[in-house]
């Protein structure tokens, strides 16, 4: 045999698939048997997730570090309720308007940001989040300044809501629950299989030859500049979704919560640094410890946020690759292996 | 007549906003480095003025003469044991530690003051007004701007002047060959932070006095600085202070059309000025 092969699966990836597998018809099923406040945890959780993975392509794999990712998600989260209260849609596919609002948006955004350099890079994102944030609490209409609901008479027959009552047999503000958890476990899974993909294509593999170096990437024909856009407009589409998705949950927006640089940035940095960053197991590591944190430290106030910061600086100065990294070091595990490998051929004799 | 008010008063308020931003631009011009806890370390400066001010039963201004060696001797030591280890060719660990540190201060502020609004007592000159021609202004804002000229020509004066600014320039040039020369960067960069929170402490001291802070405020005050900065050019102070300025007067005439548009008109003055020149005003030859 003198064929080669590029692979990038390992025996850990392909046990992976098998228990993950067997974890996602289980995640599926929560509903049939746990409660509704692990159906809200597990919520959380996912959402945190999705906009974890997407921080972490952003800065991980793309190098653009964002403090204003926050933007997305309040724009997502105004576009829903736009939608919803001003053109009568439900709230279900105006998801997806939320998306799309996060993504125009990006456009300006990008051409802004993408004047400044590394770490004014990080503030001028956070600079233009400040503008949207000020921009919308003049929306009156959407409440302005305090903020509104989402009408009782959108919520209480969105999609599905009635299917899942009768399948269930469950009241509506559970069904609701548990359709947003549907919703949010489909987002987060085609989060992280649509970024595993990108990671496996060509176009993967010129987004690490940037960041790992710009300009030996650019030698060999790699356009950084299109990666670029393309890494920060993909992570703003995502981002509003789960924006959309979350809001259309809490059912009540106000600008200060949506576009809270606490809740939808230092978290979900906190999460990647911890877990790993530049991985994709990373986050959903991340995600697990900060939850675990969050349950144990909850009635701590303040000193929660202070040890998760404190936490974040040591990971990041002893190990900057995360709590993954470290694993990964040292058991050489990958569940979502990225990495190619020439096999076959010659090389299968050399190895004996 | 008002709108010659309101200019003046813009640019009083830039002298705040240059001296935010002094310590942010003579950090990044020596190490490269961006502090994100910038803002939270003036709102820290303005309690630990205000505890002086308590328990002592001083004068603000007197506190600050306290505050100043304090700060110092805190930002040495945050230069020296964690910033120091950040500093690299990859700009994650620089940006995530600082925001940490952000966090972690906010936090810390919060446990220990509660999240009430606090404000350092004025006293009769800190509330005095006097007649310039067609405007009054008060003695405060003045005092803020005229600190910021003197700040700007003080650190211009160490950096051409003295040994240390000569040792500064040389380790921000090149620090390897630097450090040939008998220079330990290591120590320039520590005392670097040391003297941005000497500025920052100065800064915390007219925050404090001109209006009331609690602890969540740091980060709407880093982006000032920020904002300040990029107009400037990086690496120009007086260039910082022209941005300080130009930040200022488009709050308060943005303030004056409609007061929700304060801080969005300063927000989109900077937008603009990112658009038309992307390296600021003023910009350093090279970088």
């Amino acid at each position: 045999m003198n064929t080669y092969v590029v692979e990038t699966r390992t025996r850990a990836s392909n046990v992976t698939a098998i228990l993950g597998t067997a974890l996602v018809i289980a995640l599926i099923l929560l509903p049939l048997y746990a409660g509704r406040s692990t159906i809200q945890d597990m919520f959380f959780i996912l959402t945190m997730l999705v906009l974890a993975q997407f921080w972490n392509l952003l800065a991980g794999y793309g190098g653009l570090v964002s403090i204003g990712q926050q933007a997305f998600v309040g724009m997502g989260a105004y576009a829903l309720f736009g939608g919803v209260i001003l053109a009568g849609m439900d709230p279900v596919p105006a998801i997806l308007l939320s998306g799309v609002a996060a993504l125009v948006i990006a456009i300006p955004t990008a051409f802004f940001a993408f004047r400044l350099q590394g770490a004014y890079f990080a503030i001028g994102t956070w600079v233009i989040a400040e503008v949207f944030r000020l921009l919308l609490a003049q929306w009156k209409t959407l409440g302005g300044g305090t903020g509104t609901s989402l009408p009782r008479s959108a919520t209480k027959d969105m999609w599905f809501v009635d299917a899942i009552k009768t399948l269930l047999d469950v009241k509506t503000s559970a069904a609701r629950d548990i359709l947003a958890y549907w919703l949010a476990l489909l987002l987060a899974l085609a989060t992280i299989g649509g970024i595993y993909w990108l990671l496996r294509t060509r176009r993967g593999l010129a987004l690490a030859a940037v960041r790992d170096n710009t300009e030996a990437a650019k030698s060999v024909g790699v356009d950084a500049d299109r990666m670029k856009w393309m890494v920060f407009l993909t992570s703003a589409f995502g981002t509003g979704l789960a924006g959309g998705l979350i809001y259309m949950q809490k059912a009540r927006i106000s600008p200060d919560a949506a576009f809270s640089v606490t809740d939808w940035t230092a978290y979900v940095i906190f999460i990647v640094v911890i877990g790993g960053i530049g991985t994709i197991e990373g986050p959903i590591l991340g995600v697990l410890i900060f939850f675990a944190l969050q349950s144990l430290l909850a009635d701590f106030g303040s000193w929660y946020l202070l040890s998760l910061g404190v936490l974040a600086i040591a990971i990041m100065l002893i190990a900057p690759r995360g709590i993954w990294g470290l694993i990964s070091e040292r058991t050489g595990l990958q569940l979502f292996p990225i990495r190619r490998r020439l096999k076959g051929g010659q090389l299968d004799n050399l190895e004996d | 007549m008002i709108w010659i008010d309101t200019l003046v008063q813009g640019v009083l308020l830039g002298g705040l906003y240059a001296l935010f931003a002094a310590g942010l631009s003579l950090v990044f011009g020596i190490m490269r480095l961006v502090n994100l806890a910038h803002g939270d370390l003036i709102v820290m400066g303005a309690y630990l003025i205000l505890v002086l001010v308590t328990l002592l039963g001083l004068s603000p201004f007197v506190a600050l003469l306290i505050a100043m060696p304090l700060m110092f001797a805190l930002g040495w030591g945050l230069q020296k044991f964690l910033l120091n280890r950040t500093l690299g060719d990859d700009i994650l660990p620089p940006l995530l530690v600082t925001f940490g540190l952000s966090i972690v201060l906010q936090n810390a502020l919060l446990e220990g003051f509660s999240a009430d609004s606090q404000r350092l007592p004025t006293d009769a000159l800190t509330t005095a007004s006097v007649s310039l021609g067609p405007v009054t202004v008060g003695v405060m804002p003045l005092l803020t701007f005229a600190s910021a000229i003197v700040v700007i020509v003080g650190l211009n004066q160490l950096f051409y002047r003295t040994s240390l600014g000569r040792a500064f320039r040389a380790t921000s040039d090149d620090a390897m060959t630097a450090s040939l020369m008998g220079i330990k960067p290591s120590n320039i960069f520590a005392t670097a932070t040391g003297l941005a929170l000497v500025i920052v402490a100065i800064a915390a001291l007219y925050l404090g006095l001109r209006a009331n802070f609690d602890p969540s405020v740091g980060p709407a005050r880093l982006i000032y600085a920020f904002e300040a900065v990029i107009i400037g050019g990086l690496g120009s102070l007086w260039g910082t202070l022209i941005g300080g300025i130009f930040i200022g007067v488009a709050q308060t005439v943005g303030a004056a059309i409609n007061p929700e548009w304060q801080i969005l008109s300063g927000h989109l003055a900077f937008l603009a000025v990112l658009l038309v020149r992307p390296r600021g005003l003023f910009p350093r030859a090279h970088d």
